[in-house]
C-alpha cells in the first residue's frame, strides 16, 4: 500500500483548504521558478525518464509526446498546451478531484508543462457539467495570477504564460483530442483525420500538445521529487502513482491514490471495503472506464492494475476506473447500457461508429431479453470489428470492446437467455 | 518525387499526394464518397480504405493519408476487402430500399459501389431509420432518409459558393445535414451539390420523376444564359429538354454550373415560336415561310438601304450574327449593332471587350479591382473561381459600385466613375495595392460601359491598367466581364455600325423619328421597344419575348439547344453548342432563315451549308478557325477621355434568375424570382 508520504494528491477528499494557502502548504507552488530555471530541457528529460504514462487512457508516455513539439517556432506559429478536463468516461472521478480540491497541482503543472514546450498560452477544456469543479479551478487560477504565479512574468522568471479555462457541454466526444480542439476553436465536436497530428498542426493550425488533467498535475511533484522516486512504484514502464476510481459494488466506493500495478483484488479489497457480499461474490469487474472489455472474476483474482498486465488479459487500464459488479449483476444489461451510451455519445461523423453504435446497441437489447438467434452473437462480434479500426477516432473501438469482452467471457449467460426464451415460446 | 508500391507495382507519385491519388495513378479504383478532388478532405465515408505499410495495423483512410517514400499500399488485400465490405453494410443498413422510385437511380455511386463492393443480402434486422424532409427551396429535393452523411454539400457550399447556409445537426445516428434555421440554400450555384449528392438524397426538384438518365439522349454543347461560356451536356427525350448538366472544362467552369443555367432550361417548353406570324389588321396571324418572307421583302422595297437596321440580341450565334451582317450588307444598309445594351466598346480593339487574364487567369492574380460589376450574378461560376482565389490568401479585393456580398471580402471602395478617378490620381488607397501586385487584375462590368460616358470609364479603366501594371509582358489582367453569349463573338465579327451607320441608340432614336422604317431583331429583346415607333419590326428568335410582342413579322428561329452555333466567351474562347434535338414545329436554324431571306429578296448570300458559313466566319476574323481556344488580343489603345458622371455604377442583374426570354419564359426561375428573387417574402399584396 502507498505510503502518506508518498501521495501526490494530499488533498484527494477536501479535508484541506483548496486555495493557493492550502496548496502552499501541501508544497504546491515550492520551488517552481527554480525547477524553470533548469531550463525546458531538463524537464523534459526528467519527465521521460519517469516513465509517466498518459492519465488519458491511452497511456502514451508523456515525456516522449512532449518532445515532439517543435523547440522554436520557425514559421511564427505559437505552441499551445491545452489540458483535456473533459472528464466524461463512465466511472471515471478523479480528475474532478483534483480539480475541485487541489486545482493549484494542475495550474502549477500547466506553467512547467507549457514552459517545457515553449507554450505561452495554455488552454484548459473542461466539462460543462462539472460546475463546482469549474469554480474552483478557475478560482485557483485567479490566486494564481494574483500571486504572479502565472501572467506575464510568471513566478518571476520572465516568462509569460497565460492559461484559460474553457467550459465544454458535455459531449463525451469532445474528451477526444482533436474533437477537444474542434470545439475550443468554436465549432462542432468532431474528431479530425490524423495526420497531421496536434503537435503539427492543432489548435489554430498552431503546434499543440493535448494532456489529460491527471498527467499534468502530477508533473510538479515528479520535478520536485525526482523521476527516480515516481519511477519506483510499479513495474517497469508502468511507473509511478496512479488515481484510482472505484465504484460499483462494493462497500467503500471511492477514489484513491495507489501504485501502479497494484494487483486489483488488494485494490478493491484494501481501499473500498471489499466487494459487497465478499469476493466471492464477484462477477466481473470494468477495470479502466467504460471503454475497456470486461474482465470475469477468474481473471480478476490475480489481475494487475497497469497498461501492459491488463493488455494481455485484452483489456485495458484506461482511465483505472474500476467498476466492479457482484453476482447480482445483470451483465448482458450492464454492457447493453453502454453500446446505448456509446450510441448516444458518437458524434456521426463517420460511417462504421454513427451506423454502427446504433445497431450494436438494438442487437444489444434483444439479447438482454434473449430476443436473437444464437447465430446473431456471431453477428454481433462480426459487426464489432467492422466498426473497431475503421474509424477516425477511437470512439468506434470504445464502442466495440465492451460488447466483445461480454461476448469472450459471458456468451455462455447470452446462449443461455436466448434458448429460455426459445424455450418459453415453444 | 516519393516512389510508392501500389499492389505490388511501384510508381512515383508528385510530393504531397495522397495515397488514394497515388492509387489512382496506378490505376486501382478506390471506391469513395466523400472525397471529392474540388472540395477540402473530410476522410469520414471510410469507404476508401486501404491498406498501408509501414502504419498501424489497421485500415487507412487512403483519401486522408499522404504518400510517404517506400510505402506498400495493397488495395485488394482481404484485410481491405473485408474493411470496404463492413462500410458499405453500414452506410446500407439505414438507407432506404428504395432505389426503384429514387431519381438518383442509374447514376448512384452508392448503388454502383453496393454492386461491387457489398454484400448481397441485408443482415440487419432492426427498423432502419427515417429523417424528416428539409426544405432546401425550390430547385433541391430532398430526401433525407436516404443520405449517408458524406457532408460533400456542406463543404461545397462552405467552400466553394461562399454561404454558410448547410450544416449538421445531432449527433450520432441522429446526426442530419440541414440548412440554417429551415432557411432554402440562396446561393446561386446551389444546383451543384445536386451532382455532388452521392445518393439520392439532394435530387433535382423540377426534374423530379421526369425521366431516368438511360432514357436521355445526351448532348455535350455550351451554355449561353451568361457569357462565361460554361460547358454543359444537355439531357434530351425526343424533342424535349429534361436537364441541363455541367460538364467537365477546367479552363472555363470547372464541373460546376450555375442554378440558372441549369434550370432555366424549363423555359425551353414555354413561350415558344413554331412557326412565323404577321401582323395584319394589328394582330398577330399565323403565317407560312412564304408569306413571312414576302411581308418583308415587300416592306423593303419601299424604303432606302439607311432606312433599314438590325440589333443582335445576347442569346445570338456567331453564325446568324453574321448571317444577319451579310445580309445588311447585301441589303446596303450600314445600321447594324449587337451592343443591345448601347455598351460603349469597341469592335476594333479586341483587348478592350475581353476578359483578357482568361478565367483560369484568376488564380495567377494577386490583387483584384471590380469596376461596376457583381461577377456573382453576372457570371456565377466564375466568382466561384474569385472566391477560391481569396481563399489562399494574398489576394486583395476592392470594389467600385454597388455594395454587395460577394462571398468574399472586397473593400468597397466607392460608388461611381470619382471613385475609379481616384485611384488612376492615387488618392485611393487602394492604388498602393495594385502597385504593390505583381499580377493585378482590374474587372470591369459591361455594365459600367453601358452609359452615356462608357467610353470615359473605358478610358479610365485602361489608364489605371497601364498606371498600376495591369498589363505587363505576359501579364493582361484587364478584364472586361460580359453579360451576354452573343457579345465578344458580335464584336469580333464587327456587327458595329459602318460607315455612318446607327448604333442601338440612334437606331431607336430614328425608329421614333420615322427616319428607321424596318429593324430586324435577332433575338434582341432588351431594348426598349415602345421606341421603335412606327418602324416596320421583324423578329427573329425562339420565345415570344418583348420583341415578339412588338413585332410585324415573326420568324421562329432555334434557340441554342436546337442548333449547332458557335459562341464566344468573355474571355474570348471560341466554342461550339450542338443541337440537342431540331428546332419546334416550322423554326428553323437562324442562320437558314437569315439565307432564305436573301435569296427572296434576290441577293443571296455566298454559303449553303453550315460548313462554307464557317469557312467565312474564320475568313471574316481568324479567331475563329481556332475552336476551343482563346486568341489572345494585343493591347491598343481604345476608349475615348471625356468627363464622366457622378451616377454610381448600377446593378444591371436586378433578378439573377431572369436575364434573357429563355429564364423569363421558365417556371422553375420565376419560383426562384418569388422565393429567392430581389423582392423575396413578398405576399402577393405587396405594392
Amino acid at each position: 500500500m502507498l505510503a502518506d508520504k508518498d501521495r501526490i494528491f494530499t488533498n484527494l477528499y477536501g479535508l484541506d483548504d483548496w486555495g493557493l494557502d492550502g496548496a502552499r502548504r501541501r508544497g504546491d507552488w515550492d520551488g517552481t521558478k527554480a525547477l524553470m530555471e533548469k531550463g525546458a530541457d531538463w524537464i523534459i528529460n526528467e519527465m521521460k525518464a519517469s516513465g509517466l504514462r498518459g492519465r488519458g487512457g491511452a497511456g502514451f508516455p508523456a515525456g516522449v509526446k512532449w518532445s515532439f513539439m517543435p523547440k522554436e517556432s520557425k514559421d511564427g506559429r505559437p505552441n499551445y498546451l491545452v489540458i483535456n478536463a473533459d472528464e466524461g468516461e463512465p466511472g471515471t472521478c478523479k480528475d474532478r478531484e483534483i480539480m475541485r480540491f487541489d486545482p493549484h497541482k494542475l495550474v502549477e503543472g500547466a506553467l512547467l508543462a507549457s514552459f517545457a514546450m515553449n507554450a505561452h498560452a495554455c488552454y484548459i477544456y473542461i466539462r460543462g457539467e462539472f460546475y463546482r469543479e469549474a469554480e474552483n479551478l478557475q478560482g485557483a487560477i485567479d490566486q494564481a495570477y494574483a500571486a504572479g504565479l502565472i501572467g506575464p512574468n510568471a513566478c518571476g522568471t520572465g516568462y509569460a504564460f497565460d492559461l484559460y479555462l474553457h467550459r465544454g457541454a458535455g459531449a463525451y466526444i469532445c474528451g477526444e483530442e482533436t474533437a477537444l480542439i474542434e470545439s475550443l476553436e468554436g465549432k462542432k465536436g468532431q474528431p479530425r483525420l490524423k495526420p497531421p497530428f496536434p503537435a503539427g498542426s492543432g489548435l489554430y493550425g498552431c503546434p499543440t500538445t493535448v494532456n489529460n488533467v491527471e498527467t499534468i498535475a502530477v508533473t510538479p511533484s515528479i520535478l520536485r521529487r525526482g523521476a527516480t522516486w515516481f519511477t519506483s512504484f510499479g513495474r517497469p514502464n508502468n511507473t509511478g502513482t496512479k488515481l484510482f476510481c472505484i465504484s460499483g459494488h462494493v462497500n467503500e466506493p471511492c477514489t484513491v491514490e495507489e501504485s501502479m500495478s497494484i494487483p486489483l483484488k488488494e485494490l478493491i479489497e484494501k481501499h473500498a471495503g471489499g466487494v459487497r457480499g465478499g469476493w466471492d461474490n464477484l462477477l466481473a469487474v470494468i477495470p479502466g472506464g467504460s471503454s475497456v472489455p470486461v474482465l470475469p472474476k477468474s481473471i480478476c483474482d490475480t489481475a494487475l492494475m497497469d497498461f501492459d498486465a491488463l493488455k494481455e488479459q485484452r483489456s485495458g487500464l484506461g482511465t483505472a476506473a474500476v467498476i466492479v459488479m457482484d453476482k447480482s449483476t445483470d451483465i448482458v444489461r450492464a454492457i447493453a447500457r453502454l453500446s446505448k451510451f456509446y450510441k448516444h455519445e458518437s458524434c456521426g461523423q463517420c460511417t462504421p461508429c454513427r451506423e454502427g453504435t446504433g445497431w450494436m446497441w438494438r442487437v444489444m437489447e434483444r439479447l438482454v431479453t434473449g430476443d436473437a438467434r444464437i447465430e446473431e452473437i456471431d453477428l454481433l462480434l462480426e459487426v464489432t470489428t467492422e466498426v473497431e479500426g475503421h474509424t477516425i477516432c477511437a470512439l468506434g473501438d470504445a464502442a466495440a470492446w465492451p460488447i466483445q469482452g461480454l461476448i469472450r467471457h459471458f456468451r455462455g449467460e447470452i446462449e443461455n437467455r436466448i434458448k429460455r426464451r426459445q424455450g418459453v415460446a415453444a | 518525387m516519393p516512389k510508392v508500391t501500389v499492389d505490388g507495382v511501384e510508381i512515383e507519385v508528385a510530393p504531397g499526394s495522397t495515397v488514394l491519388q497515388a492509387c489512382e495513378q496506378a490505376g486501382k479504383e478506390i471506391p469513395r464518397f466523400c472525397y471529392h478532388d474540388r472540395l477540402s478532405i473530410a476522410g469520414n465515408c471510410r469507404m476508401c480504405l486501404v491498406e498501408v505499410s509501414p502504419g498501424p495495423p489497421k485500415p487507412q483512410a487512403s483519401c486522408a493519408l499522404p504518400v510517404a517514400e517506400g510505402q506498400q499500399i495493397k488495395t485488394d488485400s482481404p484485410m481491405v476487402k473485408k474493411a470496404r465490405r463492413g462500410v458499405m453494410e453500414m452506410l446500407l443498413i439505414n438507407h432506404p430500399l428504395d432505389c426503384p422510385i429514387c431519381d438518383q437511380g442509374g447514376e448512384c455511386d452508392l448503388q454502383d459501389q453496393a454492386l461491387f463492393y457489398g454484400f448481397d443480402r441485408s443482415r440487419f434486422q432492426e427498423n432502419k431509420r427515417a429523417v424528416k424532409d428539409k426544405d432546401f427551396g425550390p430547385l433541391i429535393k430532398t430526401q433525407m432518409t436516404r443520405c449517408i452523411h458524406c457532408t460533400r454539400c456542406v463543404r461545397f457550399a462552405t467552400e466553394v459558393a461562399g454561404v454558410e447556409e448547410l450544416g449538421a445537426i445531432g449527433r450520432g445516428e441522429n446526426m442530419e445535414i440541414t440548412t440554417t434555421i429551415g432557411q432554402m440554400v440562396t446561393s446561386e450555384l446551389s444546383g451543384n451539390i445536386i451532382d455532388l449528392c452521392p445518393v439520392g438524397a439532394l435530387t433535382s426538384k423540377p426534374f423530379a420523376f421526369t425521366a431516368r438518365p438511360w432514357e436521355l439522349r445526351k448532348t455535350e454543347s455550351v451554355d449561353v444564359l451568361d457569357a462565361v461560356g460554361s460547358n454543359i451536356r444537355i439531357d434530351a427525350r425526343g424533342s424535349e429538354v429534361m436537364r441541363v448538366l455541367p460538364r467537365l472544362n477546367e479552363a472555363v467552369n470547372e464541373e460546376w454550373l450555375s442554378d440558372k443555367s441549369r434550370f432555366a432550361c424549363d423555359g425551353l417548353k414555354r413561350q415558344r415560336l413554331d412557326r412565323p406570324y404577321v401582323r395584319e389588321n394589328g394582330r398577330l396571324r399565323e403565317a407560312d415561310w412564304d408569306e413571312a418572307f414576302a411581308a418583308i421583302a415587300a416592306k423593303l422595297k419601299t424604303m432606302p438601304a439607311t432606312s433599314v437596321a438590325a440589333i443582335a440580341g445576347d442569346l445570338a450565334d456567331c453564325e446568324s450574327m453574321l448571317a444577319l451582317k451579310d445580309l445588311m450588307a447585301a441589303v446596303g444598309s450600314p445600321n447594324i449593332d449587337c451592343r443591345q445594351d448601347g455598351a460603349k466598346l469597341d469592335a476594333g480593339a479586341r483587348a478592350s471587350y475581353l476578359f483578357n487574364a482568361t478565367i483560369a487567369g484568376i488564380d495567377d492574380a494577386d490583387a483584384l479591382l471590380i469596376i461596376g460589376s457583381n461577377p456573382r450574378t453576372e457570371a456565377a461560376v466564375l466568382n466561384a473561381r474569385i472566391r477560391r482565389r481569396w481563399l489562399k490568401g494574398k489576394f486583395s479585393v476592392g470594389a467600385i459600385g454597388e455594395n454587395v456580398d460577394l462571398t468574399y471580402r472586397a473593400k468597397h471602395l466607392g460608388a461611381g466613375p470619382r471613385t475609379l478617378s481616384d485611384v488612376l490620381e492615387g488618392r485611393d488607397d487602394f492604388a498602393r495595392v495594385l502597385e504593390a501586385a505583381e499580377r493585378p487584375m482590374i474587372i470591369i462590368g459591361s455594365g459600367a460601359v453601358a452609359r452615356d460616358d462608357g467610353a470615359a470609364v473605358l478610358a479610365t479603366a485602361r489608364a489605371v491598367a497601364e498606371k498600376y501594371g495591369v498589363v505587363k509582358d505576359g501579364w493582361n489582367g484587364f478584364c472586361l466581364l460580359q453579360r451576354a453569349a452573343s457579345r465578344v463573338g458580335g464584336l469580333d465579327l464587327g456587327l458595329v455600325p459602318g460607315q455612318g451607320g446607327r448604333d442601338v441608340a440612334r437606331i431607336l432614336a430614328g425608329a421614333a423619328s420615322g427616319e428607321i422604317g424596318l429593324v430586324w431583331l435577332l433575338g434582341a429583346d432588351e431594348i426598349d421597344m415602345n421606341r421603335l415607333g412606327s418602324a416596320f419590326v421583324v423578329y427573329q428568335g425562339h420565345h415570344g419575348d418583348a420583341g415578339a410582342h412588338r413585332a410585324d413579322v415573326v420568324l421562329p428561329g432555334a434557340a441554342y439547344t436546337e442548333k449547332s452555333g458557335t459562341y464566344v466567351n468573355t474571355e474570348g474562347r471560341v466554342q461550339r453548342a450542338n443541337a440537342a434535338h431540331f428546332p419546334l414545329g416550322e423554326a428553323k436554324e437562324d442562320w437558314a432563315i437569315l439565307r432564305a431571306m436573301s435569296g427572296v429578296i434576290g441577293k443571296p448570300l455566298a454559303y449553303d451549308n453550315l460548313a462554307q458559313l464557317r469557312a467565312r466566319m474564320a475568313q471574316a476574323n481568324p479567331v475563329f478557325g481556332r475552336v476551343d481556344a482563346i486568341t489572345p488580343a494585343t493591347w491598343g489603345p481604345f476608349g475615348a477621355a471625356g468627363a464622366m458622371s457622378d451616377a454610381p455604377f448600377a446593378n444591371l442583374v436586378a433578378n439573377f434568375y431572369m436575364t434573357d426570354p429563355i429564364s423569363r419564359a421558365s417556371v422553375t426561375m420565376a419560383r426562384c424570382t418569388e422565393l429567392l428573387g430581389p423582392n423575396k417574402g413578398a405576399t402577393g399584396t405587396h405594392g
